[in-house]
């Protein structure tokens, strides 16, 4: 890491790498990436990334690994088993890692909400799309009052949801509920992510149901408090994903014996995409790649010790060509 | 079979009333020689409409009078399936896995099955059902994306479980992706895929056209194919008899039509017309028919009909489930419900997206909120 800026390996030149290539090249100041990496030589994220001046290869880590100048940051958007195999080799090789798969290597990683305690982390994971969603909510109502439980609702649009994430669903909704606890700070968490194939496609819509005290349920003070925290987060997102907001006011439900006695709060989100490679609809790609480029960013600028020059929307022109959705994508 | 209609001759011709004791005299005797296997959902579908309150002795009470009848398949699970208990769809009054075990000991010649979705449910939920008894996986996905299957059926074949796949809200599709998605089943470990009509939409050809389609793709594999029909348009048993005679060999019904929306084609009128229609279940009607009217109807604290929110829900093809969401929406923000299962109709919305009817119901307060300001004056 030199001259005040790092270099960056994308290793999956999928949908996912795609869109996050364009963020990185459009919106960092300190992360540069260098290197494309994939298996397939036919693949059109590979030709892309050529086109864009990347150094790529279909040769996977082998080739990467075996460059003179080694990249500083790895973004893994392969696999799990993919990753949870690469993450020793990038590792010894001093490469800070980040995980875009379920592979969970490194801990859990939302960007508002416990980046600053895992900033000198070798290894760091994206959760899901659902989870990146969703988790910032659970602790914005968990830092005000406890949550014995929190459900969360993701439904995606069925074209923003590719091959990978169809034949391990599962992966999304254990990963996606034990972040909601350990990061999100729920006693106990749950997750249910819903495919709708309607044309034109949905935006990402999550709901965020939290369990919580009696007296929270009512208007009230402690309601108050728990309004403005959540109004905090939404804007502490936007930050990175501008398309993040709040589709209707938060919902309080006063308590009731089928709940064990606790009140219910729902929080209806939205996420549009930014579209700087994928469309607006798929704002569940975007919001992970969003945050797998904050991440980056942060954490590459705290190892050179500058300040991060991120460029939020409001900072950038007019948008790149942007594709027709591929087939392939991933949650 | 091959016919694709009920032609006037075959409808059977009453000349005289018959008496219930020579109703029973006449029945097929439970077990034996079948045509055609009828699962019971009332434990399960019905789940809806009980709000998810079943009881452990309300689960005995069925299985044990289904189980006497010779149903040889009864389906026991929170509405949405495993793992169903939630704030979106409702949180169960007991443990759906004591409820299954206690249906699994219940049980004599019946086999437990259980429903879960992907996305919802995962495998560890379908280890823990197969753990304390359930024998039969039904694995449901909206009827355009069955890949997301794949690893349970897998994992269900692994287990021993016999296998059946659930294309639900398949009125939403044409007849050929249908197929293909009930193919994406079958070469993931499905022994028999269900249309399942999950908004009741589906008017006779629409559900033959629908059961061919999936006969011809997956039948010579030796795959079965069933139908589940709700009774929102008043379809269900019609739909479930065309559906035998284009090739279906299953169908699903529920005691008193207990079931979301509109209900379930009743299993005692599918046992009664399948009987009169010389097409053997392995029901025996007299118990079947006491199952209805002895132990479900006591309980049952609203019987599920056709009024204008369920009607809604077939007419604009909006799974069933969000009947009472909507009804307690409805009240909550001051709207029709019937208004809401429009929009979710139009909005496209699928099964398991019940909290898009608080969406729904704020937009349509919010609408009646600007209309009242409108004819108050105020501009």
């Amino acid at each position: 890491m030199s001259k005040g800026k790092a270099t960056a390996a994308i290793v999956g030149p999928g949908n996912i790498g795609t869109d996050l290539m364009f963020k990185l090249i459009r919106r960092s100041d300190i992360i540069e990436p260098r290197y494309m990496v994939g298996v397939d030589p036919t693949s059109d994220g590979l030709a892309r990334a050529k086109r864009l001046g990347l150094e790529v290869s279909a040769e996977g880590v082998d080739w990467l690994l075996a460059q003179d100048e080694l990249p500083d940051i790895v973004f893994e958007a392969t696999s799990a088993k993919a990753h949870s195999a690469n993450a020793p080799r990038y590792a010894e090789a001093g490469i800070l890692a980040v995980d875009l798969t379920p592979a969970a290597v490194g801990p859990y990683l939302c960007p508002p909400v416990n980046l600053s305690f895992n900033l000198d982390a070798p290894n760091v994971n994206m959760i899901t799309c659902g989870g990146q969603a969703t988790v910032p909510m659970v602790s914005a109502v968990s830092s005000v009052v406890p949550v014995p439980y929190a459900e969360i609702v993701a439904s995606v649009s069925s074209r923003s949801a590719g091959p990978g994430t169809r034949a391990n669903i599962d992966e999304f909704t254990e990963t996606t509920s034990n972040a909601v606890e350990v990061v999100g700070g729920a006693e106990r968490g749950k997750a249910i992510i819903i495919l709708n194939p309607v044309e034109p496609p949905l935006m990402m819509r999550n709901t965020v149901f939290c369990a919580i005290p009696p007296e929270a349920g009512e208007p009230g003070e402690l309601q108050d408090r728990l309004l403005e925290s959540i109004h905090a987060m939404e804007a502490t997102v936007q930050e990175y994903v501008p398309g993040y907001h709040l589709r209707a006011a938060p919902q309080f439900d006063p308590a009731r014996d089928a709940w064990r006695g606790q009140a219910r709060v729902f929080i209806p989100i939205e996420v549009k995409g930014r579209g700087d490679y994928l469309p607006d609809y798929a704002g569940n790609l975007d919001i992970i790649t969003a945050a797998a480029a904050r991440v980056g960013d942060l954490m590459v600028a705290h190892r050179l010790g500058v300040d991060t020059t991120w460029k939020s929307s409001a900072d950038l022109g007019d948008l790149p060509d942007t594709t027709t959705m591929p087939q392939e994508a991933g949650v | 079979m091959g016919d694709m209609t009920i032609r006037p001759e075959d409808v059977p011709v009453v000349d005289r009333e018959v008496t219930e004791t020579e109703v029973l005299a006449n029945a097929t005797a439970a077990g034996g020689e079948r045509d055609l296997r009828i699962t019971d959902s009332t434990l399960r579908d019905g789940s809806h409409a009980m709000s998810h309150q079943f009881t452990e002795e309300q689960v005995r009470g069925v299985v044990s009078a289904l189980d006497r009848a010779g149903v040889q398949v009864i389906e026991v699970t929170h509405g949405d399936g495993l793992g169903g208990s939630s704030f979106n769809y409702g949180f169960s009054l007991v443990d759906e896995l004591d409820l299954i075990r206690a249906a699994v000991d219940e049980a004599t010649q019946a086999k437990i099955a259980v429903l879960m979705l992907p996305g919802l449910a995962t495998v560890r939920d379908l280890k823990q059902a197969h753990a304390v008894g359930a024998s039969v996986a039904r694995i449901a996905t909206h009827c355009t994306e069955a890949d997301v299957s794949t690893q349970h059926f897998g994992e269900a074949r692994a287990l021993g479980m016999e296998t059946v796949g659930f294309l639900m809200l398949s009125h939403s599709t044409t007849p050929d992706v249908l197929a293909r998605n009930a193919r994406t089943m079958v070469d993931a470990g499905a022994e028999c895929v269900y249309v399942v009509d999950s908004a009741g939409a589906l008017i006779l050809s629409d559900a033959q056209e629908r059961i061919t389609a999936v006969v011809e793709e997956v039948g010579r594999d030796g795959a079965q194919v069933g139908f589940h029909g709700h009774q929102n348009l008043s379809m269900g048993v019609a739909n479930s008899v065309l559906a035998y005679q284009n090739g279906a060999v299953q169908v699903d019904g529920a005691l008193c039509a207990l079931g979301a929306g509109a209900g379930n084609s009743p299993t005692e009128v599918l046992a009664a017309t399948f009987e009169r229609m010389g097409i053997r279940t392995g029901i025996n009607l007299g118990e079947v028919l006491s199952a209805a009217e002895e132990v479900v109807r006591p309980f049952i604290p609203r019987l599920p009909w056709m009024d204008r929110s369920s009607i809604t829900q077939g007419y604009a093809g909006v799974y069933s489930s969000f009947l009472l969401h909507a009804e307690r929406a409805a009240e909550r923000y001051g709207v029709p419900a019937h208004e809401i299962l429009q929009k979710v109709g139009e909005y496209g919305y699928v099964g398991g997206q019940e909290d898009m009817i608080i969406d729904i119901a704020l937009e349509l307060a919010q609408e009646k909120e600007l209309g009242d300001l409108a004819g108050s004056g105020v501009r």
